[in-house]
């Protein structure tokens, strides 16, 4: 690589917190409880918009995790789901009713407040309807994961995202708020992802799933991206390009082993498409917010009638982390 | 009691406070050193802590960073005090803050009275252990490292290029032979102080000082010169990643260690609490260590980390497609023109070596899986646009999916060919092909030859050119090409060997040949081919006339024995 791709990627980050610094202005302070964020903390970055259903269930499993600190970006919701976290104490929530788009699908709001409260701390930065598993999540704690990844100088950790959906239609699981959102949507493709080198950024590519298999089949191009890198022992220098697929500097990318060993990673259980989804897709769609103008939330809400049935005879009921694992989904790696 | 323990503490100093209490209750003296760059209020608070055990001392602070001499003085400056102070101590055992007795420090005392005289060391010749890091093994005691291995990488490995170029090398000294092992160990007080009062010592220590990671070469050199008689191996159990970092045991591996019977184990996380309640627990009094288990669960995990699982490509192993030896999981069987040939070739094959066969998975119109279906295993979609925007992961998530079977399936110059060059370079694809018999297709659909005049050239140069694929030198498949007038005078010769590649000694002896296509015209055919400016040059001959006079379906006589 010459020294003109090195200089572009150098200044594509300052541009990118420069951004972040310039889209902070659009944050107002709900609950700022940063003050209690002690040195080691693990904290949880996020953007919300309307997740009241989502969100008590969400909050459990990560604090259960070992999460020390959510640090949230309330979308202008209007269901009442920012109010359900502004009382908790382990909650710093902004407010912003700017469009989520212009923020780079809210990346840079989360980049500016990853920069301010989350130098030097594991920060492990996901959606609302995204689920961390990693290997023997069952037993060790997220705090375990951090130390060990910090013993092996590992300073960014993979999980690709992995759909997970019901058996039939979508609309006949309805999801209760506060539920596992996995005792609806168990089912995920077990072995179609395919993944490229991007030789610039040096991430994977990965796509595939079910969302390739029944949404764009004839397109797979524009198949979504489910290579992520949620967490990552931030600096402030640091800068997520395109929601947390990649990472630069382009180090962290390489979540991967070039040649034949396994590094260790996680999953992110993805609970899209549980029923709440037909209404979202449509509202999506009309509002153009998200990622190529809302064309994924148009394909959804066309494919058979907006309540698709993604289940297929190989897909996979989810059991736990190590059926994913011997799957070769994610990997233990070195970690034993 | 007669054994005393020196414990080296850096970090977590409230689990160090309850592993040297567990020692001091069961009566051990202990000597502690604290790393000279824990800040001064900590180790005090962790001093005070400690100041109602009587038997409890400190020594002179030492920098101990990793890899340095610091921890071999630290651990000398401790083993002196310990010795002077308590004459009654017997054995000497060297533990650090993130060590925890598995079992009873009693039971650890009986069995070191067991015995008596025995120095309880890993020692190993460095040309004979496999584990050193970063390939310096003899090296390390004949080069010199002023840098630091963490800190100054760049500088580090600059200046052993440097020594090496340069081929400089530094003296070991006289009556030493060098030897490496873990870092814990367990000494008799007559080979310690044999070590310690050792009239060499000064040159030793100026020599150990400039060796890459003493604290596993220091020790273990002089007791080979002391020791009357060494166990080398360490009553610590603690195991070393790839990068020579060592593993980590959390609540999790509470089973394995209580069935371990081992005496001491490093290193354990801080909060795993369950495995701090736990232990010390009594395994029975007389039962022996035993790190089976142990090892073979850490020894897993080394091989996933630098193999991995052969033919998986995912988000944490990519490893670049030409580099890796064979991309695909198992092997697996490509046959091309069979189709063509023998109607209903799949069934015959399926029912022959009872392996899954697929139609054309890269047709054109859409992937024929064995089971005709359109999502197979793993959840494999039969859309041509998505198999085609990445053929290579299509062909290796089918294989890596269906691991557990033999996998075939038909191939044609019709089909999408961006997978060739895949084909021929993976040593798990077997490959056969009957060339030509493409022909015999277009016969059948009753075409005349100026109709399919062009469709033939075309198919006939795709084929070519998969067959030069499969003739270039950097090919390592299995391949075998035949052309379309070869196989029909001996079609079982070519079926045996294809049945018994596929399926081994389970295959079945192909008797009697399937089922094939008509011939009847088939020369006509080809001949008018030819008269229409476009020789099938990949059929073979094909005579016009009635077939010659050889039984078409028998075996060939065979010239050359080896079975006599």
């Amino acid at each position: 690589m010459n020294v003109f791709a090195l200089y572009s990627l150098r200044l594509q980050r300052q541009l990118l917190r420069a951004r972040a610094l310039r889209k902070r202005h659009e944050l107002t302070a709900v609950a700022d409880r940063t003050a209690q964020i002690r040195p080691d903390d693990i904290l949880l970055f996020c953007t919300f918009r309307n997740e009241a259903i989502r969100l008590p269930y969400f909050m459990d499993y990560y604090r259960k995790l070992g999460i020390n600190h959510f640090v949230m970006v309330d979308n202008g919701s209007t269901d009442g789901g920012a109010d359900l976290v502004t009382g908790q104490s382990d909650v710093s929530l902004w407010r912003t009713d700017a469009r989520y788009g212009d923020a780079r699908y809210g990346m840079d709001w989360l980049m500016w407040l990853l920069g301010r409260y989350g130098h030097r701390h594991w920060a492990l930065t996901v959606d609302v309807d995204e689920f961390l598993i990693y290997p023997f999540c069952d037993t060790r704690p997220i705090r375990a994961l951090a130390d060990w990844l910090d013993a092996s100088e590992v300073r960014s950790f993979g999980a690709m995202q992995l759909d997970m959906y019901p058996k039939g239609a979508i609309s006949q699981s309805p999801y209760f708020m506060g539920q596992d959102p996995f005792a609806v949507a168990n089912w995920f493709d077990p072995g179609n992802y395919i993944m490229t080198r991007n030789d610039r950024m040096r991430n994977l590519w990965i796509q595939g799933g079910p969302r390739a298999r029944v949404f764009f089949a004839d397109q797979p191009r524009l198949a979504p991206a489910l290579n992520k890198i949620p967490f990552v022992k931030w600096h402030r220098k640091y800068a997520y390009v395109s929601s947390t697929h990649m990472i630069l500097p382009r180090g962290l990318n390489l979540v991967y082993d070039q040649g034949q060993g396994e590094k260790t990673s996680g999953l992110l259980l993805h609970a899209k498409f549980i029923n709440l989804f037909q209404d979202r897709a449509r509202q999506e769609a009309a509002r153009g917010q998200h990622y190529r103008a809302g064309e994924q939330y148009r394909r959804y809400s066309d494919e058979q009638g907006g309540d698709p049935d993604l289940w297929c005879k190989w897909s996979e009921q989810y059991i736990n982390w190590r059926q994913l694992e011997v799957l070769g989904l994610m990997s233990k790696g070195n970690w034993a | 009691m007669t054994l005393g323990v020196v414990v080296l503490v850096h970090t977590a100093f409230d689990r160090a406070e309850q592993a040297v209490r567990l020692w001091a209750d069961a009566g051990c003296p202990v000597v502690i050193h604290v790393d000279r760059r824990v800040d001064a209020p900590t180790c005090q608070a962790f001093v005070k802590a400690l100041s109602d055990l009587p038997d409890v001392k400190f020594v002179p602070r030492f920098r101990c960073e990793w890899g340095t001499w610091g921890l071999v003085a630290a651990a000398q400056a401790g083993a002196t005090l310990l010795l002077d102070s308590y004459p009654a101590v017997r054995h000497v055992y060297l533990a650090s803050g993130a060590c925890l007795p598995l079992r009873p420090v009693a039971e650890l005392c009986r069995y070191l009275e067991a015995h008596p005289g025995t120095d309880f060391i890993e020692s190993a010749t460095t040309a004979d252990v496999s584990w050193t890091v970063g390939g310096l093994d003899m090296d390390r005691f004949l080069l010199r490292f002023p840098f630091s291995w963490r800190k100054q990488r760049r500088l580090f490995d600059r200046y052993v290029k440097l020594q090496q170029f340069l081929g400089v090398k530094r003296t070991i000294p006289a009556g030493i032979t060098p030897h490496l092992g873990s870092q814990w160990w367990c000494l008799t007080r007559q080979t310690l102080v044999a070590i310690l009062s050792d009239p060499q010592r000064p040159e030793y220590d100026r020599y150990f000082r400039r060796v890459w990671i003493p604290d596993e070469s220091y020790f273990q050199t002089l007791a080979r010169k002391h020791a009357h008689r060494i166990e080398s191996r360490s009553l610590t159990v603690s195991k070393f990643d790839f990068q020579g970092k060592p593993h980590i045991f959390y609540d999790d591996h509470f089973e394995l260690l209580a069935r371990s019977g081992c005496f001491v184990v490093r290193k354990v996380w801080p909060q795993a609490d369950l495995l701090y309640r736990s232990f010390p627990r009594s395994s029975g009094a007389d039962r022996l260590p035993n790190t089976t288990t142990i090892d073979r669960v850490f020894d897993q995990a080394l091989v996933r980390r630098t193999r991995g699982r052969h033919g998986l490509f995912m988000q944490s192993r990519f490893p670049v497609m030409d580099r890796e030896n064979g991309f695909t999981a198992t092997p697996y069987s490509v046959l091309q023109g069979f189709d063509a040939i023998i109607p209903d070739f799949q069934n015959w094959l399926r029912k022959h070596t009872g392996a899954e066969v697929h139609g054309h998975l890269f047709a054109r119109e859409r992937a024929h899986f064995s089971t005709g279906e359109a999502v197979f295993r793993g959840g494999l979609a039969d859309h041509p646009k998505l198999r085609d925007y990445n053929p290579q992961m299509f062909l290796t998530n089918l294989i890596w999916g269906g691991r557990e079977h033999d996998q075939c399936f038909l191939f044609g110059p019709q089909d999408a060919q961006d997978i060739c060059w895949m084909l021929a370079k993976d040593t798990n694809a077997r490959i056969m092909v009957v060339t030509g018999a493409w022909a015999l297709a277009l016969f059948r659909s009753g075409a005349t030859a100026a109709d399919c005049r062009t469709q033939a050239a075309h198919l006939q140069q795709v084929e070519q050119a998969f067959v030069q694929i499969l003739r270039s030198p950097i090919a390592r498949a299995y391949i075998r090409i035949v052309s379309l007038s070869d196989f029909v005078r001996a079609p079982c010769d070519m079926l045996q060997a294809t049945v018994d590649e596929i399926a081994g000694h389970r295959a079945s002896d192909v008797q009697v040949a399937p089922p094939m296509m008509d011939l009847e015209g088939f020369a006509g055919f080809l001949q008018d081919l030819k008269n229409q400016g476009m020789p099938p040059f990949l059929t073979g001959e094909f005579s016009v006339g009635p077939m010659p006079e050889t039984p078409p379906f028998g075996k060939r006589k065979q010239y050359v024995r080896s079975d006599k």
